[in-house]
């Protein structure tokens, strides 16, 4: 998937809305949201409890559909995509990075972010190579081997940010990522995420504290299911 | 491939990381694979212990007994196999080196034998002279019987070396006299000895002339009797036996559409019909022990139910990695598959070790035989169950929303 010649746009949502049916009532979580996020932005989306920042996240991050309207990642109209295509676009476009990291238990470190790899059949010498670079990135190169339950709350987060970013995806996908984390780590974790912009990297958090959001470049803000206000890409 | 090596490494990761359950869920198959090869390896054991005996009986020679059919049995009229049968075949039937009436005394019940206080019971058979040529019979000492004896009638015998311990008779009983029945007979001859056939002593054994057997029945009786022949050469024996139904049935006035009143038996036919009762017995004691295979299927099923239940989350995460409903469907099906297959190699080990205890324990039980076909019929049985009952569990895993599946608690 590659985008269109001199658009650097990396997500385009076009009049997107979301509906769920609620036994006779229908649920609208998104109401006509248009948003275009370009590569290397550093994005914040924000918005009180209920306002549809979770189901724009599942949407950006391909895990739904959007009833109405148009999402194009990288110039592919997201829509028309089949289950497997849209697995394939999660595994090489997007990185989850969740609240609650998400991890394989009973797997090391190391095979946790392996793990994205494997869908894409690289062989396990190169994934082992590639998985370890990854944690190194994240200053976990000596923890290949331990296991989620050895580990801190921070460094848990860190194997998650290694497992997202392992494959080079197009969008580092965060949702709240410092929710579970106590202040100091939480600093740790954004001093990352900073620096992995710093690389080049694009990054759409979501989340609900302030001051994590003001760290972003741009801030969209949601409310009952359609932008509140959008400060604007910076460059 | 790829992905196959991938789940099927993951499969061995996930059953290992829950060992005692996969253990567990594993049980059920472990105990019907074990059943079905302690069965089949103790029964072919048997079987093929026989068929080692069975050839070790002459493979060219015939017996011919009398048969009566069903219907004429309610009519009370049975057939029988005379003298002059036997005289019949002897000079019309070509490609025959030896012939011998065999008479069984008592009715083929065992007759009572006595010697000094000691008492015991053994099959007593009257025979020709030509009866261990027939059998290959060899002596372990003294003679066999002469033209003379059979036709003075005399009360001389071979017996088998059993019957000697049975009676306590001395180390030399040549010579020595003891009671068939009421009569005094004197041992001429003692065979070698011949082992168990079906976990009978062919050892037990008292053969007199056939003319005096049949003074002992009483001469003026119209008796039954079995003819034994060795055919000259093996592939001629259809040929013979052939040639031999149509004496017999112009002897016996048989029309044409009549069925025998007798039948020619091979040492082979006498195998075919053991191994197919063999046969059915495996196949009813595999037949029962599917059914524990498919109590252990639903074991399985349970516990990967279960399983799915417990890894939604896990699976949720994979799927927002990028694994496809298919690589889901895949893991957990090669999971279900790797815990019976599993199963049925522990099962195959323990039931052969099973099958080799009871063998050695029962005296005289011939060492337990795993056939290939039963193994791989094991593991062929291990797949199907495994597959068709790991794919429920693996459809409704491959079906979990990802959504749904990150925020289930």
């Amino acid at each position: 998937m590659h985008s269109c010649d001199g658009d650097s746009r990396v997500i385009r949502l076009q009049n997107v809305h979301r509906v769920y049916p609620m036994g006779d009532r229908i649920l609208s979580a998104l109401g006509g949201v248009n948003l275009d996020i370009s590569r290397n932005e550093y994005v914040a989306i924000i918005g009180a409890s209920g306002s549809g920042k979770s189901t724009m996240m599942n949407i950006i991050g391909c895990l739904d559909r959007a009833t109405r309207g148009e999402y194009l990642l990288n110039g592919i109209n997201v829509a028309d995509m089949s289950e497997t295509e849209l697995a394939k676009a999660r595994n090489r476009e997007i990185g989850f990075v969740f609240q609650s990291f998400n991890l394989m238990s009973r797997a090391s470190a190391l095979k946790n972010v392996m793990q994205p790899l494997v869908y894409r059949q690289t062989p396990l010498v190169r994934r082992k190579h590639m998985a370890s670079e990854a944690l190194d990135r994240v200053g976990l190169g000596d923890r290949l081997d331990s296991r989620p339950g050895q580990l801190s709350g921070g460094q848990r987060q860190r194997v998650a940010i290694a497992r997202a970013l392992v494959g080079h995806p197009a969008i580092l996908l965060a949702d709240e990522p410092t929710g579970n984390l106590d202040s100091k780590t939480s600093q740790e974790i954004m001093a990352l995420i900073d620096r992995l912009h710093g690389q080049g990297q694009t990054i759409v958090m979501v989340t609900h504290e302030a001051d994590l959001a003001a760290r972003c470049e741009r801030r969209i803000c949601l409310e009952d299911g359609k932008i509140k206000f959008d400060t604007g890409a910076v460059n | 491939m790829f992905m196959l090596r991938e789940s099927i490494r993951s499969a061995i990761e996930s059953i290992w990381a829950h060992g005692f359950r996969s253990l567990l869920a594993s049980l059920g198959i472990i105990i019907g694979v074990a059943s079905v090869i302690a069965v089949v390896s103790v029964v072919q054991g048997l079987s093929y212990t026989i068929s080692e005996q069975f050839s070790g009986l002459g493979g060219n020679s015939l017996t011919i007994r009398s048969y009566t059919p069903f219907k004429k049995q309610l009519q009370g009229r049975w057939s029988k196999l005379r003298n002059s049968d036997m005289s019949a075949i002897h000079q019309r039937v070509e490609g025959i080196s030896h012939i011998t009436p065999v008479l069984f005394t008592q009715s083929g019940a065992q007759g009572k034998l006595s010697y000094r206080s000691q008492v015991t019971f053994s099959r007593v058979l009257g025979i020709g002279p030509s009866y261990p040529e027939v059998n290959g019979l060899y002596l372990e000492e003294g003679r066999f019987f002469t033209a003379d004896d059979d036709a003075r009638r005399r009360f001389v015998c071979v017996v088998g070396v059993d019957i000697l311990q049975e009676l306590e008779m001395p180390d030399d009983s040549i010579g020595e006299f003891f009671n068939v029945g009421k009569q005094w007979c004197k041992v001429v001859g003692v065979l070698e000895k011949q082992g168990e056939l079906l976990g009978f002593s062919r050892d037990s054994i008292v053969l007199l002339p056939y003319g005096t057997a049949k003074r002992m029945m009483g001469a003026s009786k119209d008796l039954d009797i079995q003819i034994q022949v060795l055919v000259d050469e093996i592939n001629r024996q259809h040929e013979v036996i052939g040639r031999i139904r149509r004496v017999l049935r112009q002897e016996h006035g048989l029309k044409a559409g009549e069925p025998d009143d007798f039948k020619v038996q091979t040492p082979e036919q006498l195998t075919d019909s053991f191994n197919s009762v063999i046969d059915m017995v495996t196949a009813v004691s595999a037949g029962i022990v599917g059914i524990s295979l498919f109590v252990g299927g639903i074991g399985i099923m349970n516990i990967m139910l279960v399983s799915v239940t417990e890894r939604t989350r896990e699976i949720g995460i994979l799927k927002a990695l990028g694994a496809t409903r298919q690589h889901i469907l895949l893991q957990f099906l090669i999971e279900a598959l790797a815990l019976t297959l599993i199963g049925g190699v522990v099962g195959v080990v323990i039931g052969y070790g099973l099958g080799a205890l009871v063998t050695a324990l029962l005296p005289g039980f011939p060492s337990a035989h795993v056939p290939l076909w039963a193994v791989l019929m094991s593991f062929g049985f291990c797949a199907a169950v495994g597959i068709a009952f790991g794919i429920l569990p693996a459809v409704k895993a491959a079906n979990l929303d990802p959504i749904v599946a990150l925020r289930y608690e």
